[in-house]
C-alpha cells in the first residue's frame, strides 16, 4: 500500500517500456465533442424517419374510460395513433423482479398503459407523425376520458389496511422487505454508555442528464432486423430485452450507442416509452424517433432515493461503537423497474450501513413500497449516499454526545488496514481496504487542525463555519452476484477483441461503453500498454452489439476494472501472436523478443528487429513467404469477470468545509476534499474528475435537488427552473488524494471510482452544516435537501 | 390547419441560407433540423441549461429562446463554424488537456460562453469565471476542470501575466 500523488511522475508496477498505466493522457474522443461534431442519438436522422409523441396521464392513478384518436388521425402529418391495447399486440409486458431478492414482487408493466394509468406522466397513447411538432399538435386532439382513482402517495401509509392496493393481483403495496440481524444488537445497545437515535430523510431526486433519453428504432422488414440507436449504458442488455419482448431472436436486434449526453444510472433501465418506440417501428415498418423533452424527463426518467430511515447507534465513552440499527422505508412508484428492480437501493442500504467499522451488532429492516408516483430505480452510487449519511451522521452525533473529536471516534472503530480480508456488519466481504491510511492522508491534506483553529476564531466573530466528514465504502467491479444470479440477463463479464490492422495499428473492440467517463481512453491505455504501441495507434470500437464482444456496458463502476482487464489481457495475447509471426519472419524465438512503441525488438537489448507495419504487410499480403504450415493469427479475444470477490469494494473519506449564513439560511461551500482508494489508478486525471463530478452530484442531493409531489401525486417542479441543480457559482473547488490498494482479482488491480464522490458528499455536507450550527443550539438537520428554510427552522428563526 | 411560415435569409457560419420556417420554430431547432448543424444541443428548452448557446450578430444567445423567424438578416455562428474559424482553438485544447468535459453535451455552449468572457480581455478571477458560466449546466464535471481550463487560457492569452 502506498500513498500516490494526484499525478504520479513515476510509473506503476505495471510498467512496460511504453506504459500508459498511471498516466493522465487525454481521451481520444474529445475532438468531436469539442467541435460540435459528436453524434448523440438526438442528432440521428434516418430516411423515412417518423417521430413519436405520447399522450400522458395527467392523473396519478386513473382508469382510462374511453379514448378517441379520430381527430388526431386526421391532423397534418400524422402517420398513426396507437393505443396501449393496440401496441400490446406487438410487444409483451414485463415484470421487474430478481430471484435473489427474495419475495420481491411487482405487476406486469406495458409499453403504453392499458386500461389504467398508475402515475402522472405514464403514456396512454402514442401519436406518430412526420415531425415531433406535428405529433405533439395531434396529441392535443386525442380525447381521453379518465375515471380518477385514489392515489397512494405517502410511503408511511402505503401498507395501512385502509390504503388502496395499487395492484390487487399481488396482494398488497409491499414490493420487497429485507430484515438482517447480525451479532447481538440488543446486548450491544445495553453495553452502550450513550445511545443516539435519529430519523434521516433523503429526498426523491433524479439524474437530469443534459441530453434527455433518446432512441431511434429502425425495423427493416426486408432483412427482418431491428436496429436501435439508443443512448444506453448497456447495449447488450437492451438487445436481449428488445428481442425478448418483440419476440425476435437476439441476432435480429442490433443496438448502436454512439455519444451519450450523460447517464449516471438513468440510462441503464427499461423505459416504457422507449419500448413503445421500438414496437411502433416494427408496427409501422419505418424508423421512429423518440427524444424525451425536459418535462417528460422529469416525470419518466427514474427517480432515486426517497428513503426515510429511523436509525440508532450505541457507543461507549471510549468511543467504541456497540450496536447499529436502521429501519428504512422507501417508496418506488407503481412498478419495480425492469430488469434491475427497484429493490436494489434499499438492499444496498442494508448492505452498506456501518460498513467501514468493526462493530458487528446490527439490526436492519428495509421495506420498499409501491406508490402512484414516477418509478424509482438505481442512480449513481445506488444506496451509498444514504447508508453513508446515516452511518456518518450517527457517528458524528455520537462523538458530540461523548465529547470526542469526529476523526478520533472513527480511528477507534474503523476496520484496521491490516485486518483484511474482513467483512462488514451485513456480511459483505472486503478483500483489502485502507480506511486508516485514507483518514490520515485526508487529515494532513486538509490541515484539519488548522481549520479547527480557524473555525473557532471565526465563531467569535459570529461567522459559522462547519467541518464534516464521511468515511465510505463503494461497490465496484460487480460479479454475477449483482444481477446474473437473480436471473437477469445482464452480463457481469466483459470481452475485448484486439486486431492488428494492415499498417500495424490496433483496433480494440470492447463490450464496455462510454458516456463521458473516459472508458475509451482507459481501454486504449490498457491495450497500448500491454500490446506495445503508442496510444495514437489504437482505435477503440464500442457501443455496437453487432461489432463488440458480449458485455455488460458501463455501470456500477465496472468499465475500467472489468473492461480494462479484458483489454489488457487481449493486448497481451495479441502480442504473443504477433511475436510468433515476427519470429517466423526473422527465424528467431518469439520469447526472445518484445513489442515496444510499435516495433518488434530484442527483449534483452531493446534493439529494433522489425516494425509492426512490416509484420502486418507480410502477414496480410505476402503470407506465401511465411514457412509452410504457419498461420498468422492477428486477432485475439479475452474475457474477464471478477471471480474471487462478489464486488471489489473501494473505500475513502471526504470532508466538507462550509459556512452557513444564519440570517438567510444559505450554505456556502468553501472547500471539499476526498481521499479515495480505487486500487491501481489507470488514469489519475480521469479518476479525479469522476470523483469531482460525483461529489457535485452528491452536493446537489444535499442542498438543492428534490422532486416535489403533492398529496395527489402531481410532480410540482418538473422543469429546470424549479428543480434546482448544482451550477458553477455555488460549487467549491475539490481536492483529491489517493491511497492505492490494488485488487488481486485481476492483473491490473484496478477498482472503480465512479460512485465514490456521490457516496460520501451528502453525508459530509450534512455533518458540516450540523457542525456549523451546533454552537447555536440548532436541532441536527437530517432531512435532505438542506434548503435555506430548513436551516432557518433548525435555528428557530422561522 | 397548417402552421404559419416565414421566409428568412441569414448567414450561418458565413454561408447564406434562405429557408421557409414555421413561425413557432426556435433557432436551435432550425439549426439542428433544417441545417443539420447538430453541435448546438437542446437540453431544457426554456433558457436555463445553456446547451443551445449560439452567437447571433456576435452576441451569445439561447437558441431555444429565440425564434428562427427573428433571425432574418442576422449573422448566426454555431460551434461548428467557430471551431473551423480557429477562434477558440486554444480554449478547445485547454478543455481537452484538463478533461473539462465528460459527456460533452454542454461543451459547445460552455465554450461559446467562456469565449464571450475571455473576449473581454484580462484574467478574470475564478469567482468571475464561475459567475459567467453559471447559466451553463454541466452534470458531469463538477465545473472545477472547466474553471481551470478557462483560467489557463485567460492567463495564456494575457501573455502568462496575471
Amino acid at each position: 500500500m502506498k500513498i500516490a500523488e494526484d499525478n504520479p511522475s513515476t510509473l506503476s508496477a505495471l510498467d512496460r517500456p511504453n506504459s500508459y498505466i498511471g498516466r493522465s493522457v487525454p481521451r481520444p474522443n474529445m475532438g468531436r465533442l469539442l467541435q460540435g461534431r459528436a453524434q448523440y442519438v438526438s442528432d440521428v436522422t434516418l430516411p423515412r424517419m417518423a417521430h413519436v409523441a405520447f399522450v400522458r396521464s395527467p392523473h396519478a392513478h386513473a382508469r382510462i374510460s374511453s379514448m378517441d384518436g379520430a381527430l388526431a388521425k386526421k391532423a397534418p402529418g400524422v402517420i398513426a395513433v396507437v393505443t396501449g391495447a393496440e401496441l400490446a399486440e406487438v410487444i409483451t409486458p414485463w415484470v421487474g423482479v430478481l430471484t435473489h431478492l427474495k419475495g420481491l414482487k411487482s405487476a406486469p408493466q406495458h409499453a403504453i398503459a392499458v386500461e389504467r394509468a398508475c402515475w402522472a406522466g405514464e403514456a396512454v397513447c402514442a401519436v406518430v407523425a412526420r415531425t415531433r411538432a406535428e405529433a405533439e399538435d395531434a396529441c392535443e386532439l386525442v380525447q381521453v376520458d379518465y375515471e380518477e382513482l385514489p392515489a397512494v402517495t405517502d410511503p408511511e401509509t402505503a401498507l395501512d389496511s385502509g390504503t388502496r392496493v395499487i395492484h390487487p393481483e399481488i396482494g398488497d403495496n409491499l414490493c420487497f422487505e429485507r430484515v438482517h440481524i447480525a451479532g447481538d444488537p440488543d446486548q450491544g445497545f445495553k453495553n452502550a454508555d450513550a445511545v443516539v437515535e435519529h430519523t434521516f430523510v433523503f429526498g426523491r431526486h433524479t439524474g437530469v442528464c443534459n441530453e434527455p433519453r433518446a432512441i431511434v428504432a429502425d425495423w427493416n422488414p426486408g432483412e427482418a432486423r431491428m436496429t436501435v440507436y439508443q443512448g444506453t449504458q448497456a447495449p447488450h442488455m437492451m438487445q436481449n430485452l428488445f428481442a425478448k419482448h418483440l419476440e425476435l431472436a437476439e441476432h435480429q436486434v442490433r443496438v448502436v450507442t454512439k455519444d451519450v449526453g450523460g447517464s449516471f444510472g438513468i440510462k441503464v433501465h427499461t423505459y416504457a416509452d422507449e419500448m413503445a418506440t421500438v414496437a411502433l417501428s416494427k408496427l409501422l415498418k419505418r424508423p421512429v424517433k423518440f427524444v424525451a423533452d425536459r418535462i417528460e424527463s422529469f416525470v419518466t426518467d427514474i427517480h432515486a432515493r426517497d428513503h426515510r430511515i429511523h436509525a440508532k447507534i450505541g457507543v461507549k465513552n471510549d468511543g467504541t461503537i456497540t450496536a447499529w440499527e436502521i429501519d428504512d422505508l422507501t417508496g418506488i412508484g407503481p412498478y419495480s423497474v425492469y430488469p434491475r428492480t427497484s429493490g436494489i437501493e434499499a438492499n444496498q442500504v442494508v448492505n452498506l450501513t456501518g460498513g467501514p467499522y468493526t462493530c458487528g451488532n446490527y439490526r436492519a429492516r428495509a421495506r420498499v413500497v409501491f406508490q402512484n408516483k414516477n418509478v424509482m430505480c438505481q442512480y449513481r452510487a445506488v444506496g451509498h449516499p444514504i447508508a453513508t449519511a446515516v452511518t456518518e451522521g450517527l457517528i458524528e452525533m455520537a462523538a458530540v454526545k461523548i465529547g470526542m473529536d469526529p476523526l478520533e471516534i472513527r480511528r477507534r472503530n474503523l476496520i484496521a488496514d491490516d485486518a483484511h480480508p474482513s467483512q462488514g456488519p451485513s456480511g459483505i466481504k472486503f478483500e483489502a481496504l485502507s480506511h486508516h491510511s485514507s483518514l490520515a492522508h485526508l487529515d494532513s491534506m486538509m490541515n484539519y487542525a488548522g481549520l479547527r483553529a480557524e473555525q473557532e476564531k471565526l465563531r467569535k466573530q459570529g461567522i459559522y463555519r462547519g467541518i464534516g466528514f464521511a468515511q465510505f465504502i463503494e461497490v465496484t467491479n460487480p460479479s454475477a452476484a449483482f444481477y446474473g444470479v437473480g436471473g437477469a440477463k445482464i452480463s457481469a463479464q466483459d470481452g475485448a477483441t484486439v486486431r492488428l490492422d494492415a499498417t500495424g495499428a490496433i483496433f480494440c473492440h470492447t463490450g464496455v461503453s462510454e458516456q463521458g467517463q473516459g472508458a475509451e481512453a482507459v481501454i486504449a491505455q490498457c491495450v497500448a500498454t500491454s500490446f506495445g504501441v503508442p496510444m495514437d495507434r489504437v482505435r477503440v470500437i464500442m457501443g455496437d452489439t453487432d461489432n463488440t464482444p458480449y458485455g455488460g456496458g458501463t455501470w456500477a463502476s465496472r468499465a475500467a476494472g472489468i473492461g480494462g482487464e479484458a483489454a489488457w489481457q487481449a493486448g497481451k495475447a495479441l502480442r504473443q501472436n504477433v511475436l510468433a509471426v515476427a519470429g517466423s519472419i526473422l527465424q528467431a524465438k518469439p520469447e526472445t523478443m518484445d513489442i515496444r512503441n510499435g516495433v518488434v525488438v530484442d527483449l534483452d537489448t531493446g534493439k529494433e528487429r522489425i516494425g509492426l507495419d512490416e509484420v502486418a504487410r507480410i502477414a496480410y499480403f505476402r503470407p506465401d513467404t511465411l514457412p509452410p504450415g504457419f498461420q498468422a493469427e492477428l486477432m485475439a479475444t479475452r474475457h474477464y469477470v471478477p471471480r474471487a470477490w462478489a464486488f471489489a469494494f473501494t473505500n475513502g473519506i471526504q470532508a466538507s468545509y462550509l459556512e452557513v449564513d444564519t440570517d438567510s439560511g444559505f450554505v456556502k461551500l468553501l472547500k471539499h476534499w476526498c481521499v479515495e482508494d480505487c486500487g491501481t489508478v489507470i488514469n489519475p486525471q480521469l479518476v479525479d474528475e469522476q470523483i469531482r463530478g460525483g461529489i457535485v452530484q452528491g452536493i446537489g442531493a444535499a442542498l438543492f435537488e428534490q422532486c416535489l409531489y403533492d398529496s395527489r401525486g402531481q410532480m410540482l417542479n418538473g422543469n429546470m427552473a424549479d428543480y434546482l441543480v448544482p451550477m458553477a457559482m455555488e460549487m467549491p473547488d475539490m481536492e483529491c488524494g489517493h491511497v492505492v490498494t490494488p485488487t488481486a482479482d485481476s492483473e491490473l488491480g484496478a477498482k472503480g471510482a465512479g460512485e465514490a464522490g456521490t457516496a460520501g458528499a451528502p453525508g459530509a455536507v450534512m455533518n458540516a452544516i450540523n457542525d456549523a450550527l451546533r454552537p447555536l443550539g440548532a436541532k441536527p438537520l437530517t432531512d435532505m435537501p438542506f434548503t435555506p428554510d430548513k436551516v432557518l427552522r433548525a435555528l428557530g428563526k422561522i | 390547419m397548417s402552421a404559419p411560415t416565414h421566409q428568412i435569409t441569414l448567414t450561418v457560419n458565413g454561408e447564406t441560407v434562405s429557408e421557409t420556417v414555421e413561425a413557432r420554430k426556435t433557432l436551435v431547432d432550425f439549426l439542428r433540423e433544417d441545417l443539420f448543424l447538430t453541435g448546438s444541443h437542446v437540453g431544457c428548452e426554456h433558457g436555463v441549461c445553456g446547451a443551445c448557446t449560439v452567437r447571433v450578430d456576435g452576441a451569445v444567445v439561447r437558441g431555444c429562446l429565440m425564434l428562427a423567424a427573428q433571425c432574418d438578416g442576422a449573422r448566426v455562428e454555431t460551434i461548428e463554424g467557430v471551431s473551423d474559424g480557429g477562434e477558440i482553438a486554444d480554449l478547445q485544447a485547454a478543455f481537452e488537456k484538463r478533461n473539462a468535459l465528460q459527456c460533452g453535451f454542454c461543451t459547445p455552449g460552455m465554450l461559446l460562453t467562456a469565449q464571450e468572457l475571455l473576449a473581454g480581455g484580462g484574467v478574470p478571477s475564478r469567482e468571475k469565471i464561475r459567475e459567467h458560466i453559471s447559466g451553463n449546466y454541466c452534470r458531469c464535471t463538477g465545473y472545477q476542470a472547466i474553471v481551470d481550463a478557462i483560467e489557463a487560457v485567460a492567463m495564456a492569452r494575457a501573455g502568462g501575466e496575471k
